[in-house]
């Protein structure tokens, strides 16, 4: 499953770029500077390094090292446009199988490199840059925190080997004290619980699913119609006014969310 | 040895309060409120549709009031009710509660926030939605910690996990306990994803030496390792508080860290003392 999708990161971020020279030499997390709808944006993918120094974080995963030069990819942009009046809009094309399971990993604090990420674009956003995920394969758990889950607006690929889930199945199934076969059974049913695209969906928290041709290998059509969706996406960020991520309240499987709201809201002020 | 009985005795334990004790106790006497409460019935829909025992707060406590004379909105996860899992009710309550906080602050009230981390993380069997409520959460308290200190504190025994973990991170301080474990992935999952080999879920020394509170606290990832004592962890929230926002916070600080993690010999696994020594030097 793994194997089949890492590509697609390194291969969507070179059309949208048109090839442009990474910025930095990090051989894992490459960053390229390239247009969007005519201004200068920036454009990030986790990528497989199979020579990568830390062992569990060869084959696409988010790891220390990927936490912190995303954190530091992010960063840079913010820097760059401080005094600028028109910040400049990150794409972060995701397709991370995982973050990397491994004991140096825990032992040196991956989860504080993935808090630099998640952190970095969340500032980013707040800052006034417009921030855009476009899912292309995997988006799995922490990875998909660190690199993506923060953008103001998504956008997916509609195909069985696009999938967004917290854990996967093989674990939850352990975690939860179930059967792999229960497990598939239920998120058949309950649709936070599904793999898939289509489940993901309805939870309303997409703002665009796109139907290409071949995911894995675009052609110019393909190519052509998520151009369009990410031009469209930063327009509509452009005309919000919000710069949080209220946007993915309104979906019909969101109606608890909403409802915790409207109670804090009202009770908030009634407790000072 | 007989003082240190009594004085085993008079501690008043933080740790084996429950979330909403935990919060109580720590805001000045007389001023919480608990807000979208166990009255209020949000039960988890989706526990339910799987025909799971739910609770009425679904396992979060908001709780507002004054600490130190200052409006403080404490956060108590409460990890008795599934292990303190992040499932959508509860996860949109600590969100939207940090969110209401910074509006506060806009507003020219400057509200503060304290986490407490009692969780393994996403609740399983609402998957995506936990996903997508622990984002909310992170974005929320990068919001707030423009304006106010987020303190998290987590005491134990759950420890805190997965993408709460990594809302940890993103908080202004981190307070643990000796007790506390703070950690991405749990030692069982990575010996399923990963192998026996790679990490022995079974090693309770391995798992407290690299991920524990002490270690944490020693290595820079935490603000402080603190008894497990109430009136104790009170008065570090105080002091933290008082202190105001860190320069930086230790999520914007890649540059030292890339600068540790590129003299770490990645040959073998590491040690909680190679830890220390590759974190003394830069990344703190």
């Amino acid at each position: 499953m793994e194997q089949m999708n890492t590509q697609r990161g390194a291969t969507w971020l070179r059309l949208l770029a048109n090839g442009a020279a990474p910025a930095h030499d990090s051989p894992s997390v490459k960053a390229c500077d390239a247009q969007l709808a005519g201004q200068p944006a920036r454009y990030i993918a986790v990528v497989p390094d199979p020579a990568g120094r830390f062992p569990r974080a060869r084959a696409g995963e988010v790891g220390l090292v990927e936490g912190w030069q995303l954190a530091r990819a992010v960063q840079e942009v913010v820097a760059m446009d401080r005094e600028a009046a028109v910040k400049r809009p990150i794409v972060a094309v995701i397709d991370v199988p995982s973050q990397a399971y491994g004991q140096r990993e825990e032992a040196y604090g991956i989860h504080q490199a993935l808090a630099g990420a998640a952190g970095a674009y969340a500032e980013a956003r707040l800052a006034g840059h417009p921030v855009i995920g476009l899912v292309v394969g995997l988006a799995m758990s922490g990875a998909f925190l660190a690199h993506g889950y923060q953008a103001n607006r998504l956008v997916a690929l509609d195909d069985p080997g696009v999938m967004v889930h917290a854990m996967g199945k093989a674990s939850a199934a352990r975690v939860t004290l179930r059967s792999v076969e229960a497990l598939e059974k239920l998120a058949a049913s309950v649709p936070p619980m599904a793999y898939d695209i289509g489940n993901y969906a309805s939870l309303g928290i997409l703002w665009e699913v796109l139907q290409v041709s071949d995911p894995a290998q675009p052609n110019e059509v393909d190519l052509a119609l998520v151009r369009h969706t990410l031009e469209a996406a930063l327009a509509d960020i452009l005309q919000d006014t919000a710069r949080d991520l209220s946007g993915r309240l309104h979906g019909k499987h969101r109606q608890a969310s909403r409802r915790v709201r409207e109670l804090l809201a009202t009770q908030w002020e009634a407790a000072t | 040895m007989t003082t240190h009985i009594e004085e085993l005795l008079q501690r008043d334990s933080f740790i084996e309060r429950s979330a909403r004790s935990r919060a109580k106790a720590l805001l000045d006497a007389g001023s919480m409120r608990e807000l979208a409460g166990p009255f209020d019935r949000l039960h988890s829909p989706w526990l339910a549709m799987q025909q799971l025992v739910t609770q009425a707060d679904d396992g979060v406590v908001v709780a507002k009031g004054l600490l130190a004379g200052q409006p403080t909105v404490v956060l108590a996860i409460e990890g008795a009710f599934q292990g303190g899992s992040m499932g959508e009710a509860g996860g949109a309550k600590i969100a939207g509660a940090l969110e209401l906080a910074a509006r506060d602050n806009r507003r020219g009230i400057p509200t503060q926030a304290v986490i407490l981390f009692e969780t393994g993380g996403v609740r399983l069997q609402e998957a995506n939605l936990g996903l997508a409520v622990i984002a909310e959460i992170q974005s929320a308290i990068v919001d707030l910690r423009r304006y106010r200190p987020v303190i998290g504190v987590s005491a134990g025994t759950v420890g805190c996990y997965g993408g709460m973990s990594i809302a940890a991170g993103l908080c202004s301080y981190l307070v643990l306990t000796r007790e506390a474990r703070l950690s991405l992935n749990g030692p069982q999952v990575i010996e399923q994803e990963a192998g026996i080999a790679e990490f022995d879920s079974r090693n309770r020394a391995l798992i407290w030496g690299l991920t524990g509170g002490e270690q944490r606290f020693a290595t820079g990832l935490a603000d402080a390792c603190v008894q497990d004592d109430t009136a104790e962890v009170r008065a570090t929230l105080v002091g933290l508080f008082a202190q105001g926002l860190p320069e930086r916070h230790r999520s914007e600080r890649a540059d030292d860290f890339l600068a540790a993690l590129a003299r770490v010999d990645t040959g073998t696994q590491s040690t909680p003392a190679d830890v220390r020594t590759v974190y003394a030097k830069g990344a703190q």
